[in-house]
């Protein structure tokens, strides 16, 4: 039944009223009012639901909200403060590296399974720092786009990988330049 | 709800007024509040029922006091980024740059009524409208100027907006767009009679600035459809049988127990005939009202199957219509050196938007607000109005983008449930598709048979054709309409889009003995149908490019060469001629088919043609055939478009680079199931698509054509890859694939056959 559940989520303590069984997701979109995970199909198949708990991505939409008692939840919007933990940056930046390397590379098009993509591949990036293609093709697999941004999606992962490096060997982190390559071809 | 912690990272909910409701909109602070509050100024500008007045300047801009312009645009933003596009046009013509431009979300009370966002016309018909009426009050605007500054028109010069005569400097010789009109209206006729500027003097068109809706997207601060929720509403789900039933046929409720969801709490049952809803104040309620409501239907078994419809199609009375007859096919046949013909299946295939369609509805005893994702709010407005029993002008529909649905997804269908379910309710009510609803009752991409012919001479010329087409029509009625008020199904009158396609059948080539048939299947007891992105064109370039190569083959000549032998158009050359260098095909002479490898794996490579309704899209696909598995993967994928003057050619390469990995998850995975009642493919595993392991290479290519008009370039490149795909497949193993997509099982079949 009903009851009151306290949950932490994006490093803030909330009191929620629902059924222990409600899926996660809808407490978040509805309760906590959040934009970032969203709705797919209910059947963790697509990936557009994806939050980290306790820094690892999973399926919010088949998440009981009971089961995330005591744990850690982080959605899109608290990515670049976790992010920012995570590094031990002084500041916490306005994106994650993949979410500025995916505007770098103009990879959106309807943009609606980004915020999956976004989760899936901080986590990668968290663990495996320098993923090969395959790995990259690997752990993004679970998650679908009708659009078909998948080609551009992997190159941002690889932009922001090399973005992340170069911070860590002590410049900066610079996000590069978006490449502009002109494919038109003359009449 | 209990204390909501007030989390520093979302501090801000955005209410606004529109159409007499209050819309809450969620969000972190910045661009997208900015831009909500820009939307509230201009409700207020559109406090009547729309169509605003065409001929009125004003509708189609307005300057602002800070020097900025919004320009009101007819065609919805689904992610191609027309939007920013249709900005680039007007910044273009005003002289701004694009910082000083935006656009508001489709409003029936706000928005002109340019008709729907179809057959990727966004730019085509879009912007001469937008670019004359941005060319018409940059005038207006010079002529205030000059009498401002005392000079004459001729002398005064525009940048970013500021207006200042030529050959001196100062604050006296200056004026911005801001100052001259500040927010007032130009109560100006919009005439289309000012000259537009020459493609010389262009200095945004044809260039690559970014999309506008990505950083939001990205950040997560972009609203869609989805995020939206109205006050003292109710959450809404709709409940049908799983899988769509026979259109025209129906499903009727046998037995409805709404005891059984007693135990959830505040949720109710709305029914009007057929039509069933659950409502409840949680979301979470209303998705296991659904779940747990105790119905049963009646479905007649009526369906031809999956298995069964192309038989099915074939045999039926059917409408027919010769589309094009040119010359004797028969007599052109009858001596031909090379000879090829072919029977052919394209199956039906799903919309299936990644985010299930939504939408929010308000209905009152007078008034109506409905929020949806349709691609056309006037014609929307339209058919609710019906269903609700009010006028056109009484109901207000607003559009906001939900995910990506590639054409006529359940966006009316949903828009039209909720408003009944409101209406039934009495209450405000956000109804969400389950996935089910969204993959089960989609209007699919309609199944197609093909038969073909086509003959060439001794010298590799091709001197006849002929294309026999079976598919039905789109349907008219959507369900939420049939099941509520038992509207008769029908079917779209048949037009260019619904009916064998020139362009796709041998149009690209010179060909003296053409005939083109459409045989149109009735729609009643098949799937319910409508376009789905290049409609019906994947099916006839599978078919058709396949035959043209058959008898490149037969002229012992290479595909490229036999193809550019048989094209004098300029534009098919240029698209062929781009993908054929791009992928270094004549670098790489492939072996004859006599000589094929017998690995066990074997690679192939096609080259193909084909389009929609406008523009050319030419392709080269490169596959890997398993033999002993009979799995297809798609390695690399080449496009090119010409589609005329290419204002952002960036957003175009992004198109055809979605075009080409969407043409190779239809052309190896996508296919509606379905049994004598129902669809059977109702998700994601059951209707699998492409994946990020098996995503091909892609390299997109626009042709640039700075001195020609724009055309569409949302989903020509998709026949030409489908084609390509296709004769890569023959190239591979020797062997027509004679129906898609192609699954191991299809595949291998295909290969013990041979």
């Amino acid at each position: 039944m009903t009851g009151e559940i306290k949950i932490r989520v994006n490093e803030q303590m909330h009191s929620i009223a629902a059924d222990p069984d409600t899926p996660l997701l809808y407490v978040l979109m509805n309760d906590l009012q959040l934009q970032g995970p969203r709705f797919g199909c209910g059947l963790a198949q697509c990936g557009s639901c994806s939050v980290l708990l306790n820094g690892a991505e999973i399926r919010s939409c088949v998440t009981p909200v009971s089961a995330v008692v005591g744990k850690s939840v982080t959605t899109l919007e608290g990515l670049p403060a976790w992010y920012a933990r995570q590094r031990k940056l002084a500041n916490v930046p306005v994106l994650h590296p993949v979410q500025q390397a995916l505007i770098d590379e103009q990879a959106v098009q309807c943009g609606y399974c980004f915020n999956g993509m976004i989760i899936q591949a901080a986590d990668l990036l968290s663990k495996t720092p320098q993923p090969t293609e395959a790995q990259i093709r690997s752990a993004m697999n679970g998650h679908l786009c009708r659009c078909g941004s998948y080609p551009r999606v992997i190159k941002a992962i690889q932009r922001a990988s090399h973005a992340m490096k170069t911070a860590m060997d002590g410049a900066p982190e610079v996000i590069l330049a978006q490449e502009t390559q002109a494919r038109e071809v003359a009449p | 709800m209990n204390q909501i912690g007030s989390s520093a990272l979302f501090p801000r909910r955005e209410f606004l007024k529109a159409g007499g409701a209050l819309i809450v909109g969620f969000s972190s602070a910045g661009a997208v509040g900015d831009a909500l509050f820009a939307q509230a100024a201009a409700a207020a500008r559109g406090a009547a029922a729309g169509p605003p007045d065409p001929k009125q300047i004003d509708t189609w801009l307005a300057v602002h006091s800070d020097n900025t312009a919004t320009v009101y645009v007819g065609y919805v933003e689904l992610g191609q980024g027309s939007t920013t596009s249709l900005l680039q046009i007007s910044a273009e013509e005003l002289d701004l740059d694009m910082s000083q431009v935006s656009t508001v979300r489709l409003d029936t009370n706000l928005t002109p009524n340019q008709g729907g966002t179809y057959s990727s016309s966004s730019i085509a018909r879009g912007s001469p409208a937008i670019r004359t009426a941005a060319a018409e009050a940059r005038q207006a605007l010079l002529q205030m100027a000059a009498q401002k500054l005392g000079a004459p028109i001729e002398r005064l010069v525009v940048s970013k907006g500021v207006v200042t005569v030529g050959g001196m400097g100062g604050e006296s010789s200056s004026v911005t767009y801001g100052e001259l009109v500040g927010d007032k209206p130009f109560n100006l006729a919009f005439t289309g009679s000012a000259p537009v500027k020459p493609v010389s003097d262009y200095k945004l068109v044809g260039t690559r600035p970014l999309r506008n809706d990505i950083p939001e997207k990205v950040s997560g601060e972009y609203i869609y459809l989805q995020h939206l929720r109205l006050p003292g509403m109710l959450h809404a789900r709709v409940v049908r049988p799983r899988g769509q039933t026979a259109y025209g046929s129906g499903a009727k409720v046998a037995s409805l127990d709404e005891s059984s969801i007693a135990h959830i709490p505040n949720a109710r049952v709305v029914r009007k005939g057929d039509f069933v809803g659950v409502v409840a104040e949680r979301e979470w309620d209303a998705v296991r009202a659904a779940r747990d409501l105790k119905i049963t239907w009646d479905i007649p078994p009526v369906l031809p199957t999956s298995e069964g419809v192309y038989d099915a199609m074939r045999a039926e009375k059917t409408g027919d219509r010769v589309v094009l007859q040119r010359g004797d096919v028969d007599a052109a046949v009858s001596g031909a050196a090379h000879l090829a013909s072919g029977h052919y299946h394209g199956p039906y295939q799903a919309h299936a938007p990644f985010g299930p369609n939504g939408a929010l509805a308000d209905v009152k005893s007078d008034s109506a607000l409905v929020i949806c994702s349709t691609q056309d709010v006037y014609a929307t407005r339209n058919t609710l109005a019906g269903i609700l029993g009010l006028k056109p002008q009484q109901v207000r529909v607003q559009y906001y983008e939900g995910s990506g649905t590639y054409g006529h997804s359940c966006y009316d269908d949903v828009a039209q449930a909720a408003a009944i379910i409101s209406q039934l309710a009495g209450k405000p009510v956000r109804l969400q598709f389950m996935r089910w609803d969204e993959h089960g009752w989609d209007l699919y991409g309609p199944a197609h048979v093909g038969e073909l012919r086509a003959a060439a001479d001794a010298n590799g010329k091709i001197i006849a054709y002929q294309y026999d087409g079976w598919h039905h029509n789109w349907s008219a009625v959507e369900t939420s309409a049939q099941l509520a008020l038992g509207t008769p199904a029908a079917e779209w009158r048949d037009g260019a889009a619904q009916m064998v396609n020139p362009s796709d059948c041998g149009g690209m080539y010179d060909i003296s003995n053409v005939r083109l048939v459409n045989h149109h299947v009735p729609g009643m007891n098949y799937l319910r149908g409508a376009w789905l992105r290049s409609p019906l064109d994947l099916s006839f370039s599978f078919a058709s490019e396949q035959t043209i190569d058959d008898l490149a083959r037969q002229a012992k000549m290479d595909a490229y060469e036999f193809r550019r032998r048989n094209i004098t158009n300029e534009h098919w050359m240029g698209v062929l001629d781009a993908v054929a260098k791009a992928s270094k095909w004549s670098d790489t002479p492939r072996p004859p088919a006599s000589k094929l490898s017998s690995a066990k794996i074997v690679t192939g490579r096609g080259i193909g043609l084909g389009t929609h309704l406008t523009s050319y899209g030419g392709a080269v696909v490169e596959i890997e055939v398993n033999k002993e598995t009979g799995k297809v993967r798609i390695r690399r994928m080449y496009g090119a478009i010409d589609a005329g003057l290419a204002v952002n050619p960036a957003f175009i390469e992004n198109q055809i680079s979605g075009q080409l990995v969407q043409t190779a998850s239809r052309m190896l995975l996508e296919e509606v199931t379905f049994s004598k009642t129902n669809v059977t493919s109702l998700d994601w595993n059951t209707y699998p698509i492409l994946r990020f392991e098996e995503c091909p290479e892609v390299f997109p290519m626009v042709v640039q054509r700075l001195d020609q008009k724009s055309t569409g370039a949302g989903e020509e490149v998709m026949a030409a890859a489908a084609g390509a795909t296709a004769c890569a497949f023959y190239d591979a193993t020797g062997v027509h694939i004679t129906e898609f997509p192609l699954t191991p099982k299809r595949v291998l079949a295909a290969l013990s056959r041979a």
